[in-house]
């Protein structure tokens, strides 16, 4: 398969092909494993408390026991990833608005409460109403768990995100309702819910992720090649399998399942792709350089 | 006062972290590459002065003379070699003090009408005015010094790794066998004490000018006038200019050729300038989705 370049090869200088910025340090699989299962919690806890709400009680125990799991893995893979992770408080020392990782975390920390205590009154059947109530909020800060995510890549150098940060939250968004709505595609007779956000998630994601690849000029490069090339075009895969089982497996079961499988499975490829993508961008210094020379030159054009 | 927190130009960034206004005049370092010879006495000591151990084992990068090869955790000062192939001229060049190839008293001019320039430039952190590793940092462990500078505490890193991609210049990096964020500090602990960092100490050829930052910027605009006057024409200031995308840099360089020669990006920004526009859109995402949430119940059961 032949790749068309989106912008032509431009001539340009580097010190010894060195990058000019550093490449993350952070580790795979515990960055994007805390991606996709912040992803899969966000839009799980809403699910729950929308089927608590309309009288789902199989998939509000299916949806509040994903953002609970999610959101508690979620945390595990992000204090791992830390250099020091005995000193995973010192994320709620401050708030720091001009750090996404800060208000993600000041999001993460009650909303994985919330989410906890929720499935804990769902599993001992201990203060229903309560359980209900955190529900509900977990539910509240849940959207806002899909997305923090794509901000925290975009707000960083490395070209390939943060030249996307408009689309990413997007694709995040459309790829976390996949996901939920995979997992919610258990709940059987009750799935009804859980299939149309599956079916709309999963085509948010291969639409956006589509948009973003080709409207961030060089950088875009870096989704369609390479490792995260394959990773993308394995997610997309996943998604729309998963998404056309969702769509046509309604009467069985067997199909359902798989299909939900298939969601989370292209869930958690797009975000390893999306962040080899930000990797590869981050390494080659071409990347960085060429589209900082056309902006100046294009700077330079206005009078 | 208010205005320009995130990015733009910024008269005072002392006060703007909080100190009080008769906090001390911001510095700087001007690092004028046209008299560096290479000597790497400010990699030294700097390691010296800072306690910093080897980056590894003793190897050789092939990229000229230039075996550290980058910046990083336990590396503050890194000097770069580029040699360049260039078209000869009739007449010498400004004498600039670079060490020259070919044998004592030789012609350097090679039978292709080509001459060699060496490149050399020591890199440090800019200590930018819109520092991008301190906007990230969600613990605080990133902070203005009451001189200007950018300082990681390191009691406070849990090395969440956040402000490492977020440098636009590649600058600090993990120490593996700790986890912390590692940079220069400006040799915090001498400018207490009313001494100047152990690398402009170093320095043999004033190639590194340490001092308040507004001094320095006179005295390079003077530098780039003066050679361009001896036939300098390539020298150019980087990082000096408060209206760049970082706010201007307090550690700021004079150039022989484009900044990407020497490794720098051309045009760097603080990321964190676009974050208004990125949580707006972050938000309306996240609300979309809520409301799609809230539409799959409607309708049927299956």
């Amino acid at each position: 398969m032949s790749e068309r370049r989106m912008v032509p090869d431009a001539e340009f200088n580097s010190y010894y092909g060195q990058p000019v910025i550093k490449p993350p340090v952070w580790k795979v699989p515990d960055v994007p494993a805390y991606l996709y299962l912040g992803g899969l919690a966000g839009a799980s806890a809403p699910m729950a408390a929308l089927a608590d709400a309309t009288g789902r009680p199989v998939l509000r125990r299916i949806g509040r026991i994903a953002s609970a799991l999610g959101a508690t893995a979620s945390v595990g893979a992000l204090i791992h990833d830390l250099g020091k992770p005995e000193r995973f408080l010192h994320m709620l020392r401050v708030f720091k608005p001009t750090s996404p990782l800060s208000v993600g975390s000041w999001i993460l920390a009650p909303f994985g409460s919330l989410a906890a205590a929720a499935a804990a009154s769902e599993l001992t059947g201990i203060a229903p109403r309560l359980g209900s109530a955190a529900g509900a909020g977990a539910g509240l800060l849940g959207p806002a768990m899909t997305t923090y995510t794509a901000v925290l890549l975009a707000d960083t150098a490395v070209p390939a995100w943060h030249e996307a940060y408009r689309q990413l939250p997007v694709v995040f968004a459309g790829s976390a309702l996949a996901s939920a709505g995979g997992v919610g595609l258990f709940a059987g007779a009750e799935a009804g819910p859980a299939r149309r956000m599956a079916v709309l998630g999963a085509a948010v994601e291969l639409g956006a992720t589509e948009v973003m690849e080709r409207s961030i000029g060089l950088p875009g490069e870096t989704y369609r090649t390479g490792r995260a090339g394959t990773l993308l075009r394995v997610a997309r895969g996943l998604a729309a399998a998963g998404g056309l089982g969702a769509l046509l497996g309604r009467r069985s079961r067997v199909a359902s399942a798989l299909s939900g499988v298939l969601l989370n499975a292209g869930a958690a490829t797009t975000r390893f792709g999306i962040f080899e993508a930000g990797m590869q961008s981050a390494r080659d210094p071409r990347y960085t350089v060429v589209p900082q020379r056309q902006r100046l030159a294009q700077a330079a054009a206005v009078p | 006062m208010t205005d320009n927190r995130l990015a733009g130009p910024l008269d005072d960034p002392i006060a703007e972290a909080g100190y009080p206004a008769d906090h001390p005049e911001r510095v700087g370092f001007f690092t004028d590459t046209s008299v560096c010879i290479g000597c790497k006495a400010c990699e030294v000591a700097c390691k010296e002065w800072n306690l910093l151990e080897a980056d590894g084992p003793l190897d050789l990068s092939g990229n000229s003379y230039d075996n550290t090869v980058g910046l990083g955790a336990d590396t503050w000062r890194h000097v770069a070699f580029i040699e360049q192939r260039v078209p000869a001229r009739d007449k010498p060049q400004a004498d600039l003090g670079m060490p020259g190839v070919g044998p004592p008293g030789g012609d350097p001019t090679d039978r292709d009408g080509t001459d060699v320039r060496w490149l050399m430039s020591s890199d440090v952190c800019k200590h930018c005015t819109h520092a991008a590793c301190l906007d990230v940092c969600p613990t605080g462990a990133l902070m203005r010094t009451e001189y200007g500078t950018v300082m990681v505490q390191d009691d406070i890193c849990n090395g969440c790794g956040y402000c490492i991609p977020a440098c636009p210049y590649g600058v600090i990096d993990q120490r593996p066998n700790d986890g912390g964020a590692f940079k220069c500090t400006m040799c915090q602990d001498r400018l207490g004490d009313g001494l100047a960092p152990a690398c402009a100490t170093a320095c043999p050829t004033e190639s590194i000018q340490f001092g308040p930052l507004d001094e320095l910027r006179e005295r390079a605009a003077q530098r780039v006038e003066e050679l361009h006057e001896r036939g300098v024409p390539e020298a150019r200031l980087y990082g000096h200019d408060p209206s760049d995308g970082v706010g201007g840099d307090a550690a700021f360089f004079l150039l022989l050729d484009e900044p990407e020669v020497y490794g720098f990006p051309p045009d760097p920004v603080v990321t964190t300038g676009d974050l208004p526009a990125m949580w707006r859109h972050a938000a309306e995402a996240a609300l979309a989705a809520a409301g799609a949430v809230a539409l799959s119940f409607l309708g049927g059961a299956r």
